[in-house]
């Protein structure tokens, strides 16, 4: 049985929390929070990404963007060449989808992070 | 009095108190240098904002644009591209935009200026003077708000928070990040930043470690990282080079206060301005709040801070301030890096919230407050680490006023 160390990242006792990673069996940790968190980073790691996209015609040449929810940990960097592809031009509102579907995954969005104004002409 | 509130700054903290301010009566104008509303928050780009204040986790665009437009929709006067100049004793601002130089003359001020990043000068790094060092702020905001990837084999000195997010966020956009080196024996970062930041990456943190010397003669080439000894200086024989072209630093931030520095404010031993618990500092009418006041690492904190200066504030400047009564002093004690506020009065709120931070992790400890020989509260800690702020509130009335004795907070174990 293959064990996993990992600090538990809950709360800021930080325990040290050890997995088992074929039964997910987790030990070490202090309260409930501690074993949720051990099974999800060890079965399923995922991470919001965020980063900036081109924009034309605002005041800023970059917009920044996030995913609307949590992807697979393993698509971090096919999602930053993803996001080197897109560029928007203004106006932008915080919240507005640039992409759908964001990697192909169902239900995630990339979406503005900040709005911008048409500047100028 | 006209009830004129002035805000210095126009970040989470200026824009916050703004709107507490305006919320409990005065005239609020708010003055901002930059082009936009939002500080420092415009350029922090990751999520982890917001999850107490707002109840959902924003990025920090996304934190600054839901306070600005409710600045926007409301009756504050919002002065964009001003500057303050100067601050004076009689509560007079000096301040120039490109439309032209003014004087305004406030019943109330928060200032809310922000901080600062300790750049290289601070640690006086021996060797060559090379281009390719600068800090975890300038690299973040040429990389967000320009696009600028300031190197491709970076080293990055200290452990704060802007740091290691910057690791990952340069990482991401394609630079190697060699390492990251810490003087202290722990991290100074937050757990889940160290964990998402460098560890997600295998990016090495080495703790006990400081960067020697630079090497290059334009451009920086390489740089020399030592380990330290318990007395945090470096270990003769130690170093080794390592090849880099850029060197990042996030050895901290400081509040930035050369506005005030000619008003002679009383500050604490840690240098921060002293405030009462109301946040006013040793100049009546001028409340401090935010990075300005003290280094935050939560967003959500440096808003509910600036509200009760606001709120204060504009309370002062409609003369409805509760005056009266006496004042005591507080102190960090054992253990304690510093405490705020430095002092209580025994009008206005019926409790005090302090807020401190410990000088190093401990595992298993008490925070214990006192006056003299009473012991006010005693709260046990299975955990506390300095790069978490602490929050404690206390009722007036367990103080005793008649007394003149120092309220103390320590770390016992
Ligand atoms: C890189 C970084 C990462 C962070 N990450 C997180 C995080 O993940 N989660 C979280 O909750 N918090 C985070 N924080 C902390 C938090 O965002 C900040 O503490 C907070 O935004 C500070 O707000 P402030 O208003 O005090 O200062 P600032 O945002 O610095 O605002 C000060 C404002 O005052 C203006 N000003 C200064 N001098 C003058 C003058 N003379 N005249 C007019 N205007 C002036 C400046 O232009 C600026 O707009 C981070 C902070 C930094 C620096
Ligand atoms: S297991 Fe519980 S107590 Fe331990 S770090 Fe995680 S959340 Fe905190």
């Amino acid at each position: 049985m293959p064990l996993r160390e990992l600090v538990c990242i809950r709360c800021p006792r930080g325990c040290l929390l050890t997995v088992d990673e074929e039964t997910l069996e987790v030990k070490g940790n202090f309260c409930p929070r501690g074993k949720d968190y051990g099974m999800k980073e060890v079965s399923a790691p995922e991470r919001i990404l965020t980063s900036t996209v081109a924009i034309k015609g605002a005041s800023l040449p970059l917009c920044p963007v996030k995913t609307s929810a949590p992807i697979p940990k393993g698509k971090l960097f096919e999602g930053m060449k993803a996001i080197a592809e897109v560029s928007i031009a203004a106006p932008v509102a915080a919240g507005d989808v640039l992409v759908k579907d964001f990697l192909g995954i169902e239900g995630v969005d990339l979406v503005a992070t900040r709005s911008f104004k048409k500047e100028g002409n | 009095m006209s009830g004129k509130v002035a805000i210095v700054g126009g970040g989470a903290a200026g824009m916050a108190a703004a709107l507490s301010a305006l919320q409990a009566g005065a005239e609020v104008t708010l003055f901002e240098k930059g082009s936009a509303l939002g500080g420092i928050l415009n350029q922090c780009i990751h999520n982890g904002f917001g999850l107490s204040y707002f109840k959902e986790e924003l990025t920090g665009p996304e934190f600054a644009e839901r306070l600005a437009d409710k600045v926007r929709d409301s009756a504050i006067d919002v002065r964009l591209d001003t500057a303050i100049l100067s601050i004076g004793k009689d509560l007079s601002i000096a301040y120039e935009s490109p439309k032209g130089s003014g004087t305004l003359r406030a019943d109330a001020i928060v200032y809310t200026a922000g901080s600062l990043e300790r750049s290289a000068g601070a640690i006086a790094l021996p060797g060559d003077r090379p281009s390719g060092i600068l800090t975890a702020g300038q690299a973040q905001l040429y990389l967000n708000h320009y696009g600028y990837l300031p190197g491709k084999k970076i080293f990055i000195l200290g452990s704060g928070d802007i740091g290691l997010i910057m690791a990952r966020r340069l990482t991401l956009e394609g630079a190697k990040v060699l390492g990251v080196a810490e003087l202290c024996p722990y991290p100074n970062g937050l757990n889940r930043n160290i964990v998402q930041c460098l560890e997600d990456y295998d990016i090495p943190l080495y703790l006990s470690h400081t960067v020697t010397r630079a090497y290059g003669k334009g451009r920086l080439t390489a740089i020399e990282l030592s380990e330290v000894g318990p007395d945090r200086n470096p270990i003769p024989g130690t170093g080794r080079r390592i090849e880099c072209d850029t060197l990042v630093l996030s050895i901290g931030l400081l509040p930035l206060l050369s506005l005030l520095r000619p008003l002679g404010l009383r500050k604490n031993l840690a240098g921060q301005i002293e405030v009462d618990d109301s946040l006013m500092s040793s100049l009546p009418g001028l409340f401090m709040a935010g990075n300005a006041l003290h280094v935050h690492d939560l967003v959500d904190n440096v808003a509910l801070e600036a509200e009760t200066a606001g709120r204060e504030a504009a309370r002062m400047a409609l003369g409805e301030r509760a005056s009266g009564g006496k004042e005591l002093l507080s102190k960090a004690g054992d253990g304690i890096g510093y405490l705020i506020p430095g002092r209580i009065r025994e009008s206005g709120e019926e409790e005090v919230l302090f807020r401190f931070r410990v000088r190093v992790p401990n595992k298993d400890c008490f925070l214990v407050f006192s006056q003299g020989d009473k012991i006010l509260k005693k709260i046990k800690k299975m955990s506390i680490i300095p790069s978490e702020m602490e929050f404690v509130k206390i009722p007036k009335k367990l103080l005793d006023f008649s007394q003149k004795t120092t309220i103390e907070v320590k770390l016992c174990h």
